[in-house]
């Protein structure tokens, strides 16, 4: 249950008790219902899926898979050269 | 003493209602009011020479109407699109659109057009004369005249507002052999502008969707741009628009009609990032989206330079780009090539296209 | 403008990861993605064709369309075809076969049936037509469970008493459980659903890997994202591991979104659930609490619950399971095809054998 779009959070407010935001998906803009990620800020991105937010995304990726993804650059043009690509 | 005695002026009778407001089942008698609303409202926008004869029939000549020794093209096509407005269009301007571009696809110079429209009880005539005024701006554009209409009205509740048929009628040279069954091994196939936009638009018009965007339909009629593209390349073998089932399913058509094999290319394939994220949020393919104002041309592979140029000195074609050739005769397939660099088959749309949420 | 889909920084670390994968791959191994976009996606992009021959990759029973169970399907049915009920879905759902019907066949029969996008597309329908009963076909993995919970409660602060939910979710992990003690099981290690552990973390997976000495690696959906993830496995198996790992993070920590598991709690309770061509999975669904009954559909609506049976061809449970492969079906691509589907994993967008029938090789 998967499909999920990231979106940048452009506005906050409330409908009837529940927390709502406008999110900016490249130029859509959706209503996103925010319950579920109280936390969102204006300016962060959020995972919407099915007009609600999974979570907000985190910076997390940047240090660990961005991590393999040097260790095994340097291995492959170590063994394979520069121009290592697949046919 | 001065009396005041009633100024004595308007009718002093109850007469009738002229209900110019609303289409009223009155408008679909034949009588009187059919008369007043196709003189008052249908020939004040979209009147000409031959419409407002008032005959039965139009009556084309050779000679002054069509020049002898060319062939004729026909075409005709339903429009029940719902809602009738929507971001860069109309039914109306759809239902010019979409016959003048079908006759074009064969090479063929479109010059008259029928239009019939079956209207619902109650359908507003302000928003029939919006309508008919984008019919007249986009036929004026396309150098096309309706000259046979007719319409009917039913009752409320049996039809969707607004119904719309056009035919199409136009001429070619004899000699041009523009048709889906002409594609041939080595041409290149090019599409002239980015899809999605008017499926996306039209969806974003019925109004749950729960977004708002600045997509806009791309209808346009597109018969100036074909030929700029047909005087600088006669031997263009295949013209069609990717309308229903998208770029992908009418690629599948072409395919199947030559009898080849075409490969597409998903990194040259032209796509706004605002109908991508529109289509990601809605679970929707871009590929089988529906388009009103583009079209795929299959050239030989050494004309292809020469057809992007003249499609690129057109409005409607500044994006036009070469998206794939055609491989090899087979039984008729579609191939796509990922970003990744691997190749995988598409087919025709297969029913409905449903919103997925995986 | 236009750009494509994956930029190109993306595609090459893509390669980069595949080229590892083929580096280090010496033994034959099967990995199960289970969920539905990760099927899709790996089709779309033709991933299975870049990996070595000795990795197969096999597909789970991740589409929550194709695995709700004729009984439910059968009770929408029911609910659609009352005249005063507005019966809303996700849109996949239209086209799943029942006995003889499905909700498209109800519509066209007169019944109100519409497709939304969200459940609180549906709680507005409701206020909309006060003099109607709105109903949600609650389906799907956790993924959207909070999302329902949450319009439930919006509901509930609203007093919209015409909205109800049809609960028809399923969890991953007892779908795992499932598969790895199944006799036929080929299945060396899994990729987790990336979005289903978004909202529930993945330490529920801690134990499964630990039970059956199987590799769970948390994954996305893009090509970058699923390569990277065969990589951790593959990774594991040739060197013997079995833990839980996370591919995914930034979108998914261990624990998961608690605000939104907070939800869930409150009105869903976890259920014995039958999941169609597979069977009874025991604690595998979610229900409504007691105190949430007053908007469960199964409870408002008077429908019957029957025994019914599938199409003898259709082997969707071997699919499902992952023992079969679509194109091992004597029906596939014959009798069975997207425009007249005898089984569930057809007619879905993610489901195995819509998936190999659109994307399939070339060669």
């Amino acid at each position: 249950m998967c499909l999920g779009i990231p979106g940048k959070v452009i506005e906050i407010y409330d409908v009837d008790g529940t927390l709502m935001s406008k999110v900016d998906f490249n130029g859509v803009v959706q209503e996103v219902c925010l319950a579920t990620t109280p936390e969102a800020e204006i300016g962060q991105f959020v995972l919407v899926h099915a007009g609600f937010s999974l979570n907000v995304l985190s910076d997390q990726e940047a240090t660990e898979t961005l991590k393999i993804l040097k260790e095994l650059e340097a291995f492959n043009k170590e063994y394979f050269g520069e121009d290592a690509s697949l046919s | 003493m001065s009396e005041q005695y009633p100024s004595l002026e308007g009718p002093q009778c109850p007469m009738p209602l002229s209900h110019d407001e609303q289409i009223v089942i009155g408008h679909g008698s034949g009588g009187v009011k059919t008369h007043e609303l196709i003189k008052n409202v249908f020939q004040k926008h979209l009147g000409n020479a031959i419409l407002n004869l008032g005959n039965d029939a139009a009556l084309l000549q050779f000679g002054p109407e069509i020049p002898d020794g060319k062939n004729l093209v026909v075409s005709t096509d339903a429009h029940i699109v719902s809602p009738l407005f929507f971001n860069g269009g109309d039914i109306g301007r759809l239902s010019i659109c979409g016959t003048v571009n079908d006759v074009s696809m064969l090479g063929a110079i479109p010059k008259f057009l029928t239009a019939t429209f079956i209207l619902e009880e109650g359908f507003s005539i302000n928003s029939l004369e919006k309508i008919l005024l984008s019919m007249k701006t986009a036929a004026d554009e396309a150098d096309v005249k309706i000259v046979a209409a007719d319409t009917k009205v039913t009752e409320k509740g049996k039809s969707d507002g607004l119904f719309i048929s056009t035919s199409g009628i136009g001429w070619v040279d004899s000699d041009l052999t523009i048709n889906g069954a002409s594609a041939k091994v080595g041409d290149a196939v090019l599409l002239s502008g980015p899809i999605g936009n008017h499926g996306i638009a039209v969806a974003e018009a019925r109004g749950n969707l729960g977004f708002q965007s600045q997509i806009r339909s791309d209808v346009a009629p597109l018969n100036g741009m074909i030929a700029e593209l047909i005087k600088a390349v006669p031997e263009t073998h295949v013209l069609r628009d990717p309308t229903r089932g998208g770029l992908a399913t009418t690629l599948v058509e072409i395919a199947k009609q030559s009898q080849v094999t075409i490969k597409i290319v998903e990194e040259l394939i032209p796509i706004d990032q605002d109908v991508r994220s529109a289509c990601d949020l809605l679970g929707l393919d871009p590929l089988y989206m529906a388009n009103e104002g583009k079209l795929i041309a299959i050239v030989p592979a050494e004309d292809a330079p020469d057809a992007l140029k003249a499609l690129h000195a057109h409005k409607y074609g500044r994006e036009a780009v070469q998206i794939g050739v055609v491989v090899e005769e087979s039984s008729g397939q579609l191939l796509f090539k990922t970003p990744l660099g691997t190749t995988r088959r598409l087919d025709m749309l297969a029913g409905e296209m449903l919103p997925r949420i995986c | 403008m236009s750009k494509t889909s994956i930029n190109p920084e993306s595609i090459r670390h893509t390669k980069t990861i595949i080229q590892e994968i083929r580096r280090i791959t010496t033994k034959p191994w099967n990995i199960m993605e289970i969920c539905g976009g990760q099927t899709h996606a790996i089709m779309e992009y033709g991933l299975d064709q870049l990996l070595p021959e000795e990795i197969t990759l096999i597909h789970g029973p991740g589409c929550p369309v194709c695995v709700t169970s004729l009984e439910i399907i059968e009770q929408a049915l029911q609910i659609a075809s009352l005249s005063n009920v507005i019966f809303t879905s996700f849109g996949d759902m239209l086209r799943v076969p029942g006995n003889k019907q499905d909700l498209f066949s109800i519509r066209a029969q007169g019944g109100d049936v519409r497709v939304v996008y969200s459940p609180m597309d549906s709680v507005k329908i409701a206020q909309q037509n006060q003099d109607k009963q709105v109903v949600f076909f609650g389906v799907g993995f956790e993924t959207t469970v909070p999302s329902i919970a949450a319009s439930i409660l919006h509901a509930e602060k609203n007093g919209v008493r015409n909205f109800s939910v049809l609960p028809a979710n399923v969890l991953v992990p007892p779908a795992m459980h499932a598969i790895l003690q199944s006799p036929g099981n080929r299945v060396n290690a899994f990729l987790a659903a990336g979005h289903v552990c978004a909202i529930m973390g993945y330490q529920e997976y801690e134990p499964i890997a630990a039970r059956y000495q199987t590799p769970i690696v948390v994954s996305g959906f893009d090509p970058f994202d699923l390569a990277l993830g065969i990589l951790m496995c593959v990774r594991q198996l040739e060197s013997g591991h079995a833990k839980v790992e996370n591919g995914y993070p930034r979108y998914v920590t261990r624990k998961g979104n608690k605000a939104a598991q907070a939800m869930i709690e409150k009105v869903f309770e976890v259920v014995d659930r039958q999941w169609r061509g597979i069977g009874l999975i025991p604690s595998s669904g979610l229900g409504m609490r007691p105190e949430y009954k007053g908007f469960d559909a199964t409870e408002r609506f008077d429908i019957e619950f029957h025994e019914l049976s599938e199409s003898p061809l259709c082997i969707a449970g071997s699919v499902l399971r992952g023992v079969a492969k679509p194109i091992d079906c004597p029906a596939f691509g014959k009798v069975c095809t997207p425009s007249h589907p005898l089984g569930a994993p057809m007619v879905s967008g993610e489901g195995a054998c819509a998936a190999y029938y659109r994307y399939h090789k070339v060669n």
